[in-house]
């Protein structure tokens, strides 16, 4: 079957995606650049349905998610940057609960209240310290509106089958922009919640879903529990996208709307008679170490290029374990970086050989 | 081959929508295509402005700095603009609104007075696609058919009226 | 021999964890009746807060999520919206109700969320060891206000019922204590019309049952029951003040 290509936004093309994916609890609160996808939820969420909900803050939102993610319902919240930071509280009692969920953050410019205009500044936020104590979620790196489409039903699935949140870490940019995508057909089946606080029915003892053990002994294992399970993940999900790495001298390692100009940049190195390629990607927790690795086997230099001031650039040192001189191009504050800044720095860098 | 435009003007005046007709036009054509708006905290009145890429390859940065082909609807989004166009590009200009003339000679500039037109003709608010049309003419980057369709893809079913004064507003640009 | 007293079913035969004298046991233990009655314990989600009855979720038979610091209506939001047809209730305290979660409770009450908030209120910070809550009374002595309460400095405590019984969405606000016998079988009158009103999709309805902690308010049992008594209630009068059943009955 042919499915027709539409142009969409992708903030409206990420929420239609997680319908499709069977999300039946949407929660939301208002913040420029994300807003058009709880219009989207308003509009189409009980036509399938589901809920959606416009919250009392961020707060609330993310433990509307926990509670419907509580009950077994695949549920979603979506924000950008200032309002993330208020779900942090949520995000690590449902990480410390086992709870599946899907975060949407549409980065703008921070610390702060920053601007309003694309950013990834936030990378350290998703994979570091999305709130208190030890956890992880996964994080999903879209660099285009299709991909948007594509991760949140990835997130879903993900999410459940390591009973852990997920987080599609975007941009205003991405959110913003319209391009062609199609969509898959929506999702009949589920897996099975038996551990669900859904009601009982007298039909098994009850459910628990609980982040708090006192004693010291019992929280250690309930950790190390998870963190076997993030070696799984570790070894089962990392995915990124390599672009004329094979013979590359220099390899530019970028994420999401990032990686679309970097994309350009490389382009014309190639044009240039420059052996650059393209690392991206596409799971930012957990980091594509290996990926990276065979990515840069012939390299002589790795370039770095975010929307920020340099965050994801040390899971890049870390993985290459400073054995390749790390460079590093960053814009910030709303600031997108040009396709000629990029080439002229891949210059600049191999010149140097 | 890749088109890079900037379209801008007041909020208002169809700038975002006009954009939108271009991107749809270009994936009638089967070719990749990007919409993307400027946003910001700004009201009805204020500037308004988007980047279209159509183009053979799959697009990069869909933020277009330096436009091929340039749309402006008022003389704030003309003077913001017209020296970004890169040299051989092509400027469309509306007259009824920007009283100036480009000085620069490695670009062509031409100077449509599409509101004024689209006023005349009974399709008040239509200046930002009377401009497409001319743009088509000049440029050709989208096929006659495929922008018809494009027209019906980008009106919003419930105003469905709207498609054939669309297409004639796109008509007398073509014949300007 | 006939049984004429046990324990509720939908009570969990386990020993827990509150300090001798506490009323937490009895409000439970009314809860769990109510529950038992109707025969929704198969259908029942409880949401717990933090505080002194953290720990809840294991003392109640139905299925038990514990929620962070007063975030425990918006759980129950979400429970109850993609759930409509189970029973949803939460389990607060003053701290956790009254202060860390006050725009959770204030927006679920105002959009008439079809849940029942049991509010336990003693006065007090119990769990960390009895520091001022926002129903601490005026010169009531606390840690953190070792010389009373004074509320030139700390402010005036919040009166829950009366405030939100100004909010259109609220079914039910009533204020009970179970210092006396009568006033426990009151107390499980106004909990059993709440979760009437979610059987019913009436709205939200909140039971305040002032409670007693004699441990951080230094006293016995039998004491702490008096201070309720002669303190608590003159401050914090029972009855009704909202309910949409009986809207002429309302202070």
């Amino acid at each position: 079957m042919v499915l027709e290509r539409n142009l969409m936004k992708g903030n409206e093309a990420l929420a239609e995606a997680a319908i499709r994916a069977g999300c039946r609890g949407f929660f939301g609160y208002p913040i420029t650049p994300q807003t058009e996808l709880s219009a989207y939820m308003a509009k189409k969420m009980a036509k399938a349905g589901g809920v959606f909900l416009q919250a009392e803050s961020e707060i609330a939102a993310i433990n509307m998610v926990l509670g419907a993610a509580a009950s077994g319902v695949r549920a979603m919240t979506s924000s950008s940057s200032p309002g993330v930071s208020l779900k942090a509280e949520g995000i690590s009692y449902m990480a410390g609960s086992d709870l599946p969920c899907v975060i949407i953050n549409v980065q703008r410019g921070g610390p702060g209240l920053g601007g309003i205009q694309p950013s990834q500044a936030d990378y350290w936020q998703a994979t570091r310290a999305m709130g208190h104590g030890d956890f992880h979620i996964l994080v999903y790196a879209p660099c285009s509106v299709q991909e948007m489409v594509d991760m949140v039903s990835k997130a879903f699935d993900t999410a459940d089958k390591y009973r852990m949140p997920a987080m599609i870490l975007a941009d205003g940019l991405l959110g913003q922009m319209m391009e062609p995508v199609t969509f898959p057909e929506i999702k009949a089946e589920q897996p099975e919640k038996p551990w669900a606080a859904n009601g009982h029915g007298g039909k098994r003892s009850h459910n628990i879903i609980n982040s708090l053990y006192l004693k010291p002994e019992v929280l250690q294992k309930s950790v190390w529990e998870r963190f076997e399970r993030y070696e799984r993940v570790k070894k089962e999900e990392s995915d990124a996208e390599s672009y004329l790495t094979d013979d590359a001298e220099i390899v530019v390692a970028a994420y999401g709307a990032t990686a679309r100009v970097a994309k350009s940049a490389v382009n014309s190195a190639r044009a240039a008679g420059i052996k650059a390629g393209l690392l991206r990607p596409k799971t930012l927790w957990p980091f594509p170490e290996e990926q990276l690795k065979k990515a840069c086997k012939n390299a002589d230099a790795v370039l770095c290029v975010e929307m920020s001031m340099g965050q994801m650039v040390d899971d890049v040192k870390l993985a290459l374990s400073c054995s390749k001189p790390v460079h590093f191009l960053g814009r910030t504050g709303g600031v997108v970086p040009k396709p000629s800044e990029i080439l002229e720095e891949i210059k600049k860098i191999g010149g140097a050989r | 081959m890749t088109s890079e435009i900037i379209l801008a003007g007041f909020g208002g005046q169809g700038i975002l929508f006009a954009g939108k007709v271009l991107a749809y036009g270009g994936l009638m054509d089967e070719r990749e295509v990007s919409w993307l708006p400027s946003y910001g905290p700004e009201m009805r009145g204020g500037t308004a402005n988007c980047s279209v890429c159509i183009s053979d390859e799959p697009i990069g940065s869909p933020l277009v700095l330096e436009p091929d082909l340039l749309i402006a609807m008022n003389l704030p989004s003309y003077n913001k603009f017209i020296n970004a166009v890169k040299p051989g590009g092509k400027a469309f200009i509306d007259s009824t609104m920007v009283d100036e003339k480009c000085q620069r000679n490695d670009i062509n500039c031409f100077y449509i007075p599409a509101t004024q037109l689209a006023l005349e003709n009974n399709l008040s608010g239509m200046g930002n696609i009377v401009l497409i049309g001319k743009l088509l003419k000049e440029t050709g980057i989208i096929s006659e058919q495929a922008i018809k369709k494009a027209v019906e893809k980008s009106v919003p079913p419930s105003k469905a009226s709207l498609i054939e004064a669309n297409l004639k507003a796109i008509e007398i640009g073509m014949k300007y | 021999m006939a049984v004429v007293f046990q324990r509720p079913k939908s009570l969990l035969d386990v020993p827990t964890h509150y300090c001798p004298g506490c009323t937490h046991g009895i409000i439970h233990r009314l809860i769990c009746e109510v529950i038992d009655e109707m025969g929704i314990e198969g259908d029942t989600i409880g949401v717990c807060p933090v505080g002194c009855s953290v720990m809840a979720y294991d003392y109640f038979g139905c299925d038990m999520i514990e929620a962070p610091h007063g975030r425990a209506p918006a759980v129950a939001t979400g429970v109850k919206r993609t759930n409509p047809d189970k029973f949803v209730f939460t389990y607060q305290g003053d701290g956790d109700l009254a202060a860390i979660g006050t725009a959770e409770t204030v927006h679920s009450a105002t959009r008439g969320e079809n849940i029942v908030v049991i509010f336990v209120n003693n006065t007090t910070y119990g769990m960390t060891g009895g520091q001022m809550a926002p129903t601490t009374l005026p010169g009531q002595v606390t840690q953190t206000t070792p010389f009373g309460r004074d509320p030139k400095v700390q402010g005036y405590p919040v009166r829950v019922c009366e405030m939100l019984s100004t909010l259109d969405g609220v079914a039910l606000a009533q204020r009970v204590a179970v210092d006396s016998v009568p006033h426990i079988r009151e107390a499980k009158k106004a909990i059993r019309k709440a979760f009437e009103n979610q059987r019913d999709k009436k709205g939200f309805s909140i039971v305040e049952v002032l409670s007693t902690c004699p441990t951080n308010w230094g006293l016995s049992p039998a004491e702490a029951l008096e201070r309720l008594r002669k303190d608590m209630i003159p401050y914090y009068p029972l009855g009704i003040y909202k309910d949409k059943g009986d809207e002429q009955n309302d202070k």
